[in-house]
């Protein structure tokens, strides 16, 4: 019962937007982490490792996008990190 | 799921979580930044009482599709159920007054509402004392559809009325004011219905500044689209309306005088009524604000946010009151908890339409620095001039869907 409780706190508690990390909650204004259809994916449940390295091709300018490229050069590699580690949650 | 976690947290979270469960917030505004705001500080815990004058808000993000007979004015309603249903108590009434003193925020009927930290976002107030002939009374004869609802519709409608061969006036202010590329995203639609609808029309653009967002992108779609139809006039080419007379719908420029079939006025602007009532606004008719927790520079313990503040890079738009909502809350409760502010790092995005199925944007990566919001060197800008209608057709998809994502966290 005890496990439980803390391992329901532990999935509860990143949902509180103060813990994101620098520059995070601010994707949530293109990237719905609730709605399913969208056409910008919403990043909830996707793997952290992949969006992280989605992120450093924008910002190196190796994969194609209309608008990511230009944002993902505003964050390093550690930050984009970060981002895709909260996003994802 | 929620109580069970707020029961949670109750139980296992250590004593300052306590304080900071019993502190209230005070949000003044009900619209993409005071939405979001409320929202998120309800999340957090915080006892939070949105304070609202209008039952239902209307978006301004993609009214010009409404002007422009392209969209209903139904998609720009929405409702602050959702709020109540997460706990945050919401008042429609006025707010008249900020007490930082007493710690009280004053409303129209009387009502006080105590608070430990207030956040304002009070968007725009229009200016009728700065552009002579154009007071309240005028906006009525040219309208400015500049705070969406009732005028948007009468811009759509004297549109949809105008015979075919009229002239349509638009009076583009100076900087700074609401939705920088607006005016011209406006100027493109209006276009696209004139040549759709009514193609001996024309349109002619006064504008009171010689640069503007997205020049480049809008200019070579306005020679590809639009040609022969839509004249831009620059301030250095006598753009600047200085005079108008809402009967005769005739504007001035220092250059000589021009009559519309419709005319378009939008006029400067400055912070909402409630920003200026509570001091929060310094003489530039602005709200100078911390940029990492967004606490007033001018009103110790009240957070201003969205179009009203001075912001530096950071544009005036709904996207941007979104991230500064979640940024300033954060901040907020870090220091209900007495915690340090957590840094700062907002994007904003805003997307424009030049035609249906065709969009642009503007990106921007910001974060403080010598007290304001400066962009970081070598992130952002605009759209590529030289992109295939493939990635236009692709950005105006993802407008809509920004405005769909946007608009269910805020308010859904």
């Amino acid at each position: 019962m005890r496990a439980l409780a803390l391992a329901l706190l532990l999935m509860a508690a990143p949902a509180f937007s103060q813990e994101a990390p620098l520059g995070a909650s601010t994707c949530l204004g293109c990237h719905s982490p609730v709605r399913a259809d969208a056409a910008i994916p919403s990043l909830r449940g996707r793997d952290a490792a992949e969006v992280a390295a989605a992120m450093r091709e924008f910002r190196e300018g190796t994969r194609p996008a209309t608008l990511m490229d230009r944002l993902a050069k505003g964050f390093t590699e550690a930050e984009t990190q970060a981002i895709a580690a909260w996003i994802t949650r | 799921m929620r109580i069970a976690r707020r029961a949670l947290a109750a139980l296992l979270l250590p004593a300052p979580a306590f304080a900071q469960a019993s502190a209230r917030v005070v949000v003044i505004g009900g619209g993409f930044g005071g939405a979001t705001a409320a929202r998120s500080l309800a999340r957090a815990g915080i006892a939070t009482t949105l304070v609202e004058a209008n039952p239902t808000y209307t978006a301004c993000p993609f009214s010009n599709a409404v002007i422009a007979g392209l969209r209903p004015m139904e998609a720009q309603r929405f409702g602050y159920d959702a709020l109540r249903a997460e706990g945050v108590s919401v008042v429609h009434q006025r707010a008249t007054g900020v007490d930082a003193t007493a710690k009280r925020v004053i409303l129209a009927d009387g009502t006080v509402l105590p608070f430990d930290r207030a956040l304002v976002s009070p968007g725009i107030e229009l200016r009728f004392d700065a552009l002579p002939g154009y007071d309240e009374a005028a906006s009525r004869a040219m309208p400015h559809a500049w705070q969406a609802g009732a005028q948007t519709e009468l811009l759509a409608a004297q549109l949809a009325a105008m015979p075919d061969g009229g002239t349509v006036i638009m009076a583009v202010p100076p900087n700074p004011y609401r939705c920088p590329p607006g005016p011209y995203e406006r100027a493109s639609l209006i276009a696209h219905f004139l040549k759709s609808r009514k193609p001996r029309s024309k349109l002619l653009v006064l504008d009171a500044k010689d640069v503007f967002s997205k020049q480049r992108l809008f200019e070579a779609a306005w020679a590809a689209l639009y040609p022969g139809l839509l004249e831009y006039v620059p301030l250095a080419m006598g753009g600047r309306v200085t005079e108008v007379d809402a009967k005769a719908r005739r504007v001035t420029t220092d250059f000589g005088s021009h009559e519309g079939a419709v005319v378009n006025v939008i006029p400067p602007q400055r912070a909402g009524a409630i920003a200026q009532a509570a001091g929060l606004a310094d003489r530039s008719g602005w709200c100078p604000v911390d940029p990492s927790s967004f606490e007033s520079r001018l009103v110790p313990g009240v957070h201003v946010i969205g179009d009203a503040i001075i912001a530096g890079a950071m544009p005036k738009s709904a996207f941007a009151a979104h991230a500064q909502a979640r940024v300033a809350v954060a901040a907020m409760v870090a220091m209900l908890r007495g915690a340090p502010v957590p840094a700062a790092r907002l994007l904003n995005t805003c997307y424009s339409l030049v035609a249906p199925g065709y969009g642009i944007s503007v990106a921007g990566v910001y974060r403080p620095a010598n007290g304001v919001l400066a962009d970081i060197p070598g992130a952002g800008g605009t759209s590529p001039l030289d992109a295939p209608a493939s990635v236009r057709e692709a950005e105006a998809h993802y407008a809509e869907d920004w405005f769909a994502t946007i608009t269910a966290d805020a308010f859904a």
